[in-house]
């Protein structure tokens, strides 16, 4: 799969398992987005296919796709003066007829939806008025209103201060494990995937390198084939967890500029 | 949409709905004679064949007013579907080669063809607003760095800019079939036969109703193509059926009034600053309002220098370039 001419997946063969975060990890332009895009059939695979709960995606009506399936593309862009609340009620499209524009379900969905992200409060603000983060619960709002069993998340945390990266990741967390959703995210951040996610998926140009629990593929032999990283793993004393430790050749270096005060 | 957001809106759009057929009463009852609007309000409800005021009102005044309405709801529409699909905020039939393949078309077919009054006049319309689109857009893409809203700007005004200078050309060499459409290409609703408004009248309706049923679509397109491809929608197949509307309704726009410039710059843009970006609303609003403005328009250039009359398409003109000034420091 790719775009246009060029290839820029091959030779995958990958199941997302029901009910799991499985998190897409790689160095930039490894494919991860692209295979994102291929399961929520915005991309067609050139040769393969992809499946949707043991049925061909193809088999599908548009429609019926996006009552399965929501996918969050990297950094949407709201129109201006959309405010939260509207934003949000766009993840009902797939459920809305030209002659049933709004139900009570509707509504039940969107206020779902923002109370699980803890949007009530900025229900009738501009969405361009939020910072960062909030705008990015917002949309993560929109895809939860859509009420599909699968979300797909292209790099829901680029951007943010790392405090609202990891609440926004315990949420999805939250979101998945109580919510009993299945959930894949593209993520540029290792050890957020390692921290949260239930299986790791590692990509090099193109190709499925390692699968498999945070435990078993996070190892510094598997950092360096995948990002050519030099690295050391130790476990999170708090969660047992793997945590990537980046090391580079000369560990102490001159600071170029330094400041001190008393 | 919650309860009290319907209900304003549905409010907001009666309002302007009375406001448009003020707006039409009085563009009626203006002229050469002033007309009383209980005179004019006669003689749309009762009219009476030996009044001359009520012969002047149905016959010769509320033709032109009709024509007003149905111009401005067009171009109006047409701009914010082109607004929305694009995700551009300076796209509009004028600015993007549409209605400069559309006059074109129209001076070749009554020019070469001797079409006027009749049922070809929208369809050539429709093929050169075809042709100018895709024109300007193909000459945008070859631009480095592809279809911006900028290269898309500059080769819309090189297109429209090469195809007035035919236009005057041929009318130069051909003065006599050409007599009257000296003020049509200036953008004018004076002297318009209701022949070619009868043709051009299911073209209107068309479009209209094409433009609502995807305008819903068009709100979540309005997102990026990703997302709206995300939320259900068939994108390709939108974008074609809201090209296929704003070609219809912009031919159906220069068939009866020629070239009106930045009509639907303006008046989308105008209507989402009260009911935001939602497209159901928007694209009702935009007809609603545009209808209005541009009989409020008509009026101005009957009155404003009277008895000598300003092509309308003077008037929009000089009204919209200053808002097309300032969408490009804001929002380029």
């Amino acid at each position: 799969m790719g775009y246009g001419d060029t290839t820029v997946v091959k030779n995958i063969d990958l199941e997302i398992p029901a009910g799991q975060i499985t998190a897409l990890v790689g160095p930039n332009g490894c494919g991860k987005s692209t295979l994102l895009k291929a399961f929520a059939r915005i991309l067609k695979p050139t040769t393969g296919h992809v499946t949707l709960q043991g049925q061909p995606m193809t088999s599908y009506a548009t429609r019926d796709v996006a009552t399965r399936l929501a996918i969050l593309p990297q950094g949407p862009v709201a129109p201006e003066g959309l405010t939260v609340t509207e934003l949000v009620a766009q993840g009902r499209f797939p459920h809305q007829t030209l002659f049933r524009q709004w139900s009570p379900g509707d509504r039940d969905a969107v206020e779902r939806a923002m109370r699980l992200t803890d949007l009530e409060d900025f229900a009738d603000r501009p969405v361009h008025s939020l910072s960062g983060g909030q705008r990015q619960r917002c949309w993560l709002a929109m895809v939860l209103a859509q009420d599909t069993p699968l979300l797909l998340l292209d790099e829901p945390t680029t951007f943010l201060d790392l405090k609202v990266q990891v609440d926004l990741m315990a949420l999805l967390s939250r979101i998945v494990h109580e919510d009993g959703r299945t959930m894949v995210l593209v993520l540029h951040e290792l050890n957020l995937a390692a921290a949260f996610a239930d299986r790791i998926v590692m990509m090099r140009d193109g190709e499925i390198v390692a699968q498999g629990t945070g435990a078993e593929v996070i190892c510094p032999e598997e950092l360096r084939a995948v990002f050519d990283l030099r690295s050391d793993v130790i476990a999170d004393p708090v969660t047992g967890r793997p945590v990537c430790l980046p090391r580079t050749s000369n560990h102490v270096a001159t600071p170029i500029i330094a400041a001190a005060a008393e | 949409m919650n309860a009290t957001r319907t209900i304003c809106a549905a409010t907001g759009f009666w309002l302007c709905l009375g406001g448009v057929v003020l707006a039409f009463l009085w563009h009626v009852s203006v002229g050469a004679k002033a007309i009383p609007l209980g005179t004019v309000w006669q003689a749309i409800t009762a009219p009476q064949d030996g009044v001359f005021d009520h012969v002047v009102v149905r016959d010769l005044r509320m033709p032109r007013a009709i024509f007003a309405l149905s111009v401005g709801a067009a171009l109006s529409v047409a701009g914010a579907l082109m607004q929305g699909v694009t995700r551009n905020p300076l796209a509009e039939p004028g600015i993007l080669g549409l209605m400069a393949g559309a006059t074109f078309a129209v001076i070749i077919g009554i020019g070469w063809f001797g079409l006027a009054g009749t049922a070809y006049v929208p369809l050539f319309a429709a093929i050169g607003a075809l042709i100018g689109a895709v024109l300007v857009w193909t000459i945008a893409s070859a631009a480095p760095g592809g279809a911006t809203p900028l290269t898309l700007i500059l080769s819309g005004a090189a297109v429209g800019g090469f195809l007035y200078a035919v236009e005057s050309a041929a009318i130069l060499l051909n003065e006599d079939t050409f007599r009257n459409f000296r003020v049509w290409l200036s953008g004018s609703l004076a002297g318009r036969d209701m022949a070619t408004y009868l043709w051009a009248l299911p073209w209107f309706i068309g479009g209209l109703i094409a433009a609502l049923l995807i305008a819903h679509q068009i709100t979540a397109l309005a997102m990026g193509e990703e997302t709206a491809a995300g939320l259900g929608v068939d994108t390709f197949k939108i974008k074609v059926a809201a090209l296929g509307a704003v070609v219809v309704l912009t031919a159906a726009a220069v068939s009866v009034a020629g070239p009106l410039g930045f009509v639907g710059l303006v008046i989308p843009h105008l209507v989402r600053l009260f009911v935001g970006s939602d497209y159901r609303l928007i694209v009702p609003f935009s007809a609603i309002v545009g209808a209005g403005y541009v009989t409020l328009v008509d009026i101005a250039a009957r009155v404003v220098l009277a008895p000598i009359e300003i092509s309308t398409g003077i008037v929009t003109t000089m009204l919209g370039a200053p808002m097309f000034i300032w969408l490009v420091r804001v929002k380029l």
